[in-house]
């Protein structure tokens, strides 16, 4: 495989200098590895930390700035982040208004941000944490280490994002961010392995011709390999599991999300299969997103979140945003 | 084989580890590669040259500070589940300890035993979960009769998760197919305990 870098142990600060050259709205602190709003912290208004490993770009420095994050820690590939980040982070968005972590469900973020939020609250910062966990692929029992958080993180950030923007309180703000992780599904779909830069090889062996359905965003096996299937027998599959596992009673927000390495040409075609698939089975879609948001290094496939709106998520759905990766509105 | 351990010997322990960890550094990554995200030893060899470093530049006086240190540096180095649940294991039997100059192999397995505790309650693992657990409580049992029992009781315990099925952690999404491979937590966690016999022979 080859790869577009020095060396790998410096891929992340290597990135992070890149990004800081690019988004002059950003504070990047390249030694500590935190990605800050340059106007934090905002008088009044909740901060929100989000934080993983990197490798999923542009989740998450990519989704900080006005209407989402205030600020993001990115660990080395594939690796969450430090407490000692985190609280940084905490501390430099904190208004006074507090601070809510958003943690996608993987055994090292939870245990990261739990210590970051006891390290926090010891310097006085109000922490709330909402654990994003939407893939339905991984059954969620005392046998494994529950559902991964997945696609349904942009939809916490942007929605979250808007709430704290408009002046909602700590409290309100992790309310909205746990009320559209609820209703929030996702199912992912690998055409090919990824190859993380430390290893130099792919992390999983998926022989040619066939494809993971259930992936997660690290490589990890999901529910079956099958032989390749045509974008419209992966449509049907992904969003049948989606609605097995959680059937919409009102419209949704779609994303269809690129795993890295498929171009979008291919992505904006398995979204006319999505959408068919969710028209034939009675799902009215309020609005529909389609790019590389939620990566996985240099995989190959895609997945697929709906999240169940109502009134007001469709209004912070719709608010303005600005940042590197997503920006409407302004 | 010393009666008493003292902070030159937590030192080296240390050291050792670190050492053990950059040898075996791709071992444990084409482990973790099989049933996980193949980042186990660059991540561990990051954590362990950092305690090293902080070692050489802060020398504490006692075992249970040595540990501590150790600890919180692994904590802020690592990341992923391994730092959280190594740096536990290390603050907490260093904090057990306490601010004796030397300690006996009994207060040590003692102490190693409330870390293994810790690292039990912080991940929520049983034994038989396939995890580091699985390496670390025959060794702290073991480590009540000599070092080279509890190496042997590590090396043991980290062959032994072999045929588990994983329940925590990455691996869990595995299901099944996390049966046969080694468990590189286990693993790494040997090499710890294999450390500690090496400097205390």
């Amino acid at each position: 495989m080859r790869m577009l870098i020095n060396v790998p142990e410096t891929i992340v600060a290597d990135a992070l200098r890149g990004m800081a050259a690019a988004h002059p709205d950003l504070t990047v602190d390249v030694e500590n590895r935190v990605i800050v709003r340059r106007d934090a912290p905002v008088s009044g208004k909740v901060g929100l930390v989000s934080g993983g490993g990197s490798g999923h770009e542009p989740l998450h420095g990519g989704f900080v700035g006005r209407g989402m994050l205030t600020a993001a820690c990115p660990g080395e590939v594939f690796t969450s982040p430090v407490p000692d980040q985190m609280v940084r982070a905490a501390a430099a968005v904190d208004s006074g208004a507090g601070v809510l972590f958003v943690v996608k469900n993987y055994t090292g973020d939870v245990l990261n941000f739990d210590m970051a939020a006891e390290l926090a609250e010891e310097e006085d910062i109000r922490i709330a944490k909402v654990v994003v966990n939407d893939d339905v692929a991984v059954t969620d029992s005392l046998y494994t280490a529950g559902r991964r958080g997945t696609g349904a993180t942009l939809f916490v950030e942007k929605l979250a994002g808007a709430a704290a923007e408009e002046g909602e309180p700590l409290e309100r703000v992790a309310e909205i961010a746990k009320r559209v992780n609820e209703h929030s599904r996702s199912f992912g779909v690998a055409l090919s392995a990824c190859t993380t830069p430390a290893k130099g090889s792919p992390t999983f062996d998926l022989p040619p011709g066939q494809l993971e359905l259930g992936v997660g965003i690290h490589g990890e096996p999901g529910r079956e390999r099958r032989a390749m299937m045509t974008s419209r027998e992966i449509a049907d599959y992904a969003v049948d599991a989606i609605l097995d596992d959680r059937r919409p009673t009102g419209p949704v927000l779609v994303l269809v999300n690129g795993m890295g390495a498929t171009p979008l040409l291919e992505l904006y075609g398995f979204n006319a299969e999505v959408q068919r698939v969710l028209a034939q089975r009675g799902v009215v879609v309020a609005r529909t997103l389609v790019g590389n948001y939620v990566t996985s290094l240099d995989m190959a496939g895609c997945s697929v979140t709906l999240c169940q709106i109502d009134e007001e998520l469709l209004r912070l759905w719709d608010a303005p945003v600005q940042t590197a990766a997503l920006r409407w509105g302004c | 084989m010393p009666d008493t351990l003292d902070a030159e010997l937590f030192r080296r322990w240390m050291d050792a580890m670190a050492a053990a960890v950059e040898r075996e550094a791709e071992r444990l990554t084409e482990l973790d590669s099989a049933i996980g995200d193949a980042d186990h030893g660059s991540n561990l060899r990051r954590g362990f040259t950092a305690v090293a470093g902080a070692l050489e530049k802060e020398t504490p006086e006692t075992p249970g500070a040595v540990l501590t240190l150790a600890g919180r540096t692994l904590i802020s180095t690592v990341g992923g589940a391994s730092g959280p649940l190594y740096g536990t294991l290390l603050r907490r039997t260093g904090k057990e300890l306490g601010d004796a100059t030397a300690v006996s192999r009994e207060e040590l397995a003692r102490a190693l035993g409330a870390g293994v505790g810790a690292v039990a309650r912080l991940g929520g693992a049983q034994p038989g979960d396939k995890t580091m657990l699985d390496a670390l409580l025959p060794a702290v049992d073991a480590l009540g009769s000599s070092f080279d029992a509890a190496r042997v009781a590590a090396d043991a315990g980290a062959l032994a998760t072999v045929p588990l099925q994983a329940r925590k952690g990455r691996a869990s999404y595995l299901g099944e197919r996390s049966i046969g491979h080694q468990d590189p937590g286990a693993t790494s966690a040997a090499l710890l305990i294999g450390a500690l016999a090496e400097v205390a022979a």
